[in-house]
């Protein structure tokens, strides 16, 4: 049950979505919030849906997929939307309970602000199902790198997360384990309220984090036989190199982030 | 022949909690271990064995006497890392020794930390790969292989440190008799082809059989050290130490008790099965 569970939700494909280096896809994606942002108008927002769409059909990802991607934070879209669409002053009022409004401004923020909720999340998604999380890490260690001037330890942060990405299957496996035990021991793990259920979950996390200890010391040792000594000096198998089609890529991001920037000042 | 690993008297204890009694783990292990050459280190749990494997790599480095690879000291902090390039070792759980979550990142994972140029780690990570016949996984997903194949990964990942001498400790103990098959004949064939010395910690008798050199530990001693026809034969000692002997010997020994002469010293099957049918003959 627990296997079916997806992290970093990537979609292998052959597509000018995946063959782009990581770093362009998270500098355009950075670039896409910056836009998002700035954008202020119908004519802004209708960019931004046009960026989506097609970078969606280029990545030849399901709608499917996009649109679940938003389940998670329904909740906060509603909440944005009831919130600016009641509690925004305007000129002409359409509606009005007590200190609940309705007015025009109040249904154009709404409507925009939910877009751009949307956008933000399905534009960043898109990242995420069109990159491998070990091409993520090393290209956030990469763009990073310069940070390493300030003392901030790039390296051994990106190590930490790409383990942690690699045990995550493992660990996935193991709590099964672990549940399988505890019920065979007669663990109640579905019944019962909140609380009782919360409880029941002790039996399974402290023998977790026992072997999740364990396997660190296992793993740490290992990496030291084989000669792990930090990031200095180290070399790659993979080397991440711009190609032409990411200094394009980057160019049309840049133009459209411009563009939008300029169309959202006008409030267009 | 020139000696890959010595030991000379190493004592060792690991830290215990106050107001408790040290136990030593070693005490006063000393062996030569040539190059080339197949060993295989027996005894069964806490004889000290897996301490002794890891006082070869410098994981863990003597309280009392030197160990030495090729020359060089352990305990000299220096020297880390060309000791570690020369002694690679492979550990008992798969799971927890497999850095990346891509089978060649993994195998990179030595040659990087080394800092070979690209070009060479693509060759040295599809070179080891070949040599553990694992090729056609480059780009899989280890977690989702099979036991022996992540112990062959593992392998290969330290193969591709271009090692000397490669140690395993315990290194098929979590495995099915497939995977342990798998395993084994991978570490041969290195052996035979590649001439790198191999170090075998286990504690199945049967993975001793065609060894070039048998030691068995107790107590954080060696008791017994030779071939495996000179250790196995001794069976009354082996018994001694807790050990059960391989199968074929231990038929051929209550044979023996039964009243028919036969040497003990048969240990494959088809080696035992030609000596019982000798007897046979010649007695009808």
């Amino acid at each position: 049950m627990l296997k079916d569970i997806t992290l970093g939700q990537y979609f292998p494909g052959d597509t000018v979505a995946h063959r782009l280096d990581p770093r362009t896809k998270i500098l355009l994606v950075t670039l896409y919030i910056v836009a998002l942002f700035s954008a202020d108008g119908l004519l802004s927002y209708a960019v931004m849906c046009a960026c989506l769409v097609v970078s969606v059909r280029l990545a030849r990802v399901p709608p499917r997929a996009m649109v679940r991607g938003l389940r998670p934070v329904l909740f906060i879209i509603i909440f944005t939307a009831v919130l600016n669409l009641f509690f925004t002053p305007g000129e002409q009022e359409f509606f009005r309970f007590g200190f609940l409004a309705v007015t025009d401004t109040g249904i154009k923020t709404a409507v925009f602000m939910v877009l751009r909720i949307m956008l933000l999340i399905m534009g960043t998604f898109l990242m995420t199902y069109t990159t491998s999380p070990i091409s993520l890490t090393d290209a956030l260690e990469n763009l990073l790198g310069g940070l390493k001037r300030f003392r901030v330890p790039v390296h051994e942060l990106a190590m930490m997360m790409s383990i942690a990405l690699r045990f995550i299957p493992t660990l996935i496996e193991e709590t099964d384990k672990i549940m399988s035990a505890q019920k065979a021991r007669g663990a109640d793990l579905e019944n019962g309220n909140l609380i009782q259920r919360a409880k029941a979950m002790i039996p399974i996390l402290v023998p977790l984090f026992v072997s999740a200890f364990r396997r660190a010391d296992e793993l740490a040792t290992a990496m030291e036989c084989r000669c792990y000594h930090g990031g200095e000096g180290r070399t790659r198998l993979h080397v991440l190199r711009y190609a032409r089609r990411d200094y394009n890529a980057l160019t049309i991001g840049g133009v459209i982030c411009v563009l939008v920037f300029v169309l959202g000042r006008f409030g267009l | 022949m020139s000696v890959m690993l010595q030991a000379e008297s190493v004592r060792f204890a690991y830290p215990v909690s106050e107001g408790r009694e040290a136990v030593p783990a070693l005490d006063g292990v000393t062996v030569a271990v040539e190059r080339g050459t197949f060993t295989v280190v027996f005894g069964h749990n806490g004889s000290g064995k897996s301490t002794f494997a890891k006082m070869c790599n410098a994981v863990l480095v003597p309280d009392e006497g030197t160990v030495s690879v090729e020359g060089m000291d352990t305990r000299d902090d220096t020297l880390l890392l060309s000791i570690r390039q020369r002694v690679g070792m492979v550990f008992q759980n798969p799971d927890n020794q497999i850095v990346a979550n891509v089978v060649e990142e993994d195998v990179a994972f030595a040659p990087e930390n080394l800092g070979v140029p690209t070009d060479e780690i693509r060759a040295r990570v599809d070179a080891s790969l070949d040599a553990v016949g694992m090729r056609e996984f480059v780009t899989h997903a280890p977690h989702l292989l099979s036991g022996g194949q992540k112990q062959r990964i593992a392998i290969a990942g330290v193969l591709a440190m271009c090692p000397d001498c490669i140690v395993l400790d315990e290194a098929t103990a979590m495995l099915d008799p497939m995977g342990r098959r798998e395993v084994l004949s991978t570490v041969r064939r290195l052996n035979r082809e590649q001439g790198i010395t191999v170090l075998l910690i286990t504690h199945h008798m049967n993975e001793a059989e065609d060894a070039d050199r048998v030691i068995v530990m107790d107590d954080g001693r060696v008791v017994m050290d030779g071939t495996p026809k000179e250790v196995f034969s001794r069976v009354e000692q082996l018994r001694d130490t807790g050990l059960t002997v391989p199968e074929t010997v231990e038929l051929l020994d209550r044979l023996c008790q039964d009243g028919m002469p036969l040497p003990l010293d048969a240990l494959s099957v088809d080696e035992c099965a030609d000596v019982i049918a000798d007897a046979l003959s010649r007695k009808g």
